[in-house]
């Protein structure tokens, strides 16, 4: 899968999440931006490992704050 | 106001606490206790008050063998060990309590902390290291969380008690790095039990190991009170037992047991075991003690039962939402609508002569604010009628029922 591909699946994802319908772009931030509180993490996340069959340990997710680099580590993951 | 220093990460705390004081409430976290006059009754900023939140569930912090306990071994023994468990901290008290646990759990290996905070800070950080895995569930004690965050393993949470999500997140774990699935009997956010049965065979379908915290089911869940992993028919699949000494047990410490070959090496390697002073040999002498005599608790555990129950029954009754649908452990949590009106009925409560714990987030689950009780063994059916009754003025004096 492509990043362009792993962008579209997360971008439906966020969806459900997204209540304020805050625009998506690769600078947008999941704390600051898309107000996420550490339960929404917890789903969101979940919701993306069961889509891509992965893990996305808590210490790989302190180093995801924005969208674009949700993407990349996606990417990333599914392809090892 | 000072300009920005180390401490403005802490101004959001600093307002929520100064907004709730500004209603007039008195401050829930600053209760002061004058005078203990039995496990289940103090004087509490001046008033004579029925204590509800104590995790003093079979009241053994007044039993005479207990107290006698401690009062010899300070005589004869000195107030302190001034040492380390390693060094000079070990006394015969710290060896006898560690026999008395493994009398206790039927196990092989028992191993003191000074603390509970330090027993599962220690185990869970010194078994589980860089590249090995933790799946624990997202509600777990802080104890585990900073456990796992010294360990500088890879650490997986799945939601609370949800069987599947632990089994998937198990499964994709990379093959041949270490796994350990840390637990809880009970959860003492809302008092409610663990699906262990379930929980640990899938931990061990994926060749983890099990750590199970057992520190609210201690002397009176599990036929020799052993807890909920022994209620559930698995603990000898559960690799290591984690407890304390301050609730049961009545005086202050934290424990692991495990029947691990090479269990004792723990004892050269864990830092918060080996860099930290030992108990003082009162509270070992008394810590053991109360151990073995829980092991013959039985009646004291069909009381404790019956007044979860009468007091589960009563407050649902008067309409209070609780945190569990049937009573499961000797926890009673009651859900209030926000942290304000918590803090009201907190206040009603103790101004009626009751303590409770008010428990707000980030501690608590989904951000509720509960107002968790705990009864005791040494409640009285008379005081849990009292209780309920004071349930009930209270929750109309803040519009709460």
């Amino acid at each position: 899968m492509d990043r362009a591909d792993v962008d579209t699946r997360i971008r439906s994802l966020i969806e459900p999440f997204n209540k304020k319908g805050v625009e998506i772009a690769e600078g947008t931030t999941f704390a600051a931006d898309l107000e996420f509180d550490s339960l929404t993490v917890m789903d969101f996340v979940a919701a993306i490992e069961d889509e891509f069959d992965i893990i996305i340990s808590m210490n790989q997710q302190a180093e995801i704050e924005t969208f674009g680099q949700l993407v990349d580590a996606v990417h990333k993951l599914q392809a090892g | 106001m000072s300009a920005t220093d180390l401490f403005s990460k802490f101004d959001e705390m600093i307002a929520l606490r100064e907004s709730i004081l500004a209603t007039g409430v008195e401050d829930p976290y600053s209760l002061v206790m004058e005078k203990v006059l039995s496990p289940t009754r103090a004087i509490c900023n001046g008033r004579d008050t029925i204590l509800l939140g104590t995790y003093n569930y079979m009241g053994m912090t007044f039993d005479d063998d207990v107290i006698a306990a401690g009062k010899q071994a300070y005589d004869e023994f000195g107030a302190g060990t001034t040492g380390s468990r390693v060094l000079n901290g070990t006394f015969h008290h710290h060896r006898d309590v560690e026999a008395a646990l493994r009398e206790f759990y039927a196990m092989d290996h028992a191993m003191v902390f000074s603390t509970g905070y330090q027993a599962n800070l220690g185990i869970i950080s010194t078994i589980a290291g860089k590249g090995d895995y933790i799946v624990l569930d997202i509600d777990s004690h802080a104890s585990i969380w900073d456990g796992c965050a010294m360990g500088k393993a890879e650490v997986v949470p799945f939601k609370h008690n949800d069987i599947e999500a632990m089994d998937k997140r198990l499964g994709r774990i990379p093959a041949g790095a270490g796994k350990l699935v840390v637990l809880e009997g009970v959860y003492s956010m809302l008092g409610d039990v663990a699906p262990l049965a379930e929980m640990v065979a899938v931990a061990k379908r994926h060749g983890a190991m099990v750590l199970v915290d057992e520190a609210h089911s201690m002397g009176f869940i599990g036929e020799h009170g052993r807890g909920v992993c022994e209620a559930a028919g698995v603990i000898d699949q559960v690799d290591f037992i984690i407890g304390t000494f301050s609730k049961s047990v009545g005086t202050v410490g934290g424990f692991c047991v495990s029947n691990h070959p090479k269990f004792e090496v723990l004892r050269l390697v864990c830092r918060p075991y080996v860099f930290t002073a030992a108990l003082p040999p009162a509270v070992m002498a008394s810590s053991a003690a109360s151990i073995r005599k829980l092991m013959h608790g039985s009646n004291k555990r069909a009381h404790l039962w019956e007044n979860s129950r009468t007091l589960h029954r009563g407050l649902r009754a008067l309409g209070f939402q609780l945190g569990t649908a049937e009573p499961e452990s000797a926890i009673i949590a009651v859900v209030m609508p926000d942290l304000e009106r918590g803090a009201m009925m907190w206040e009603a409560l103790l101004k009626e002569g009751l303590y409770v714990n008010l428990a707000r987030p980030p501690a608590t689950p989904a951000n509720m604010t509960l107002l968790r009780c705990s009864l005791c063994a040494e409640h009285s059916a008379e005081q849990v009628q009292t209780i309920l009754g004071m349930f009930e003025r209270a929750g109309r004096a803040t519009a709460i029922i």
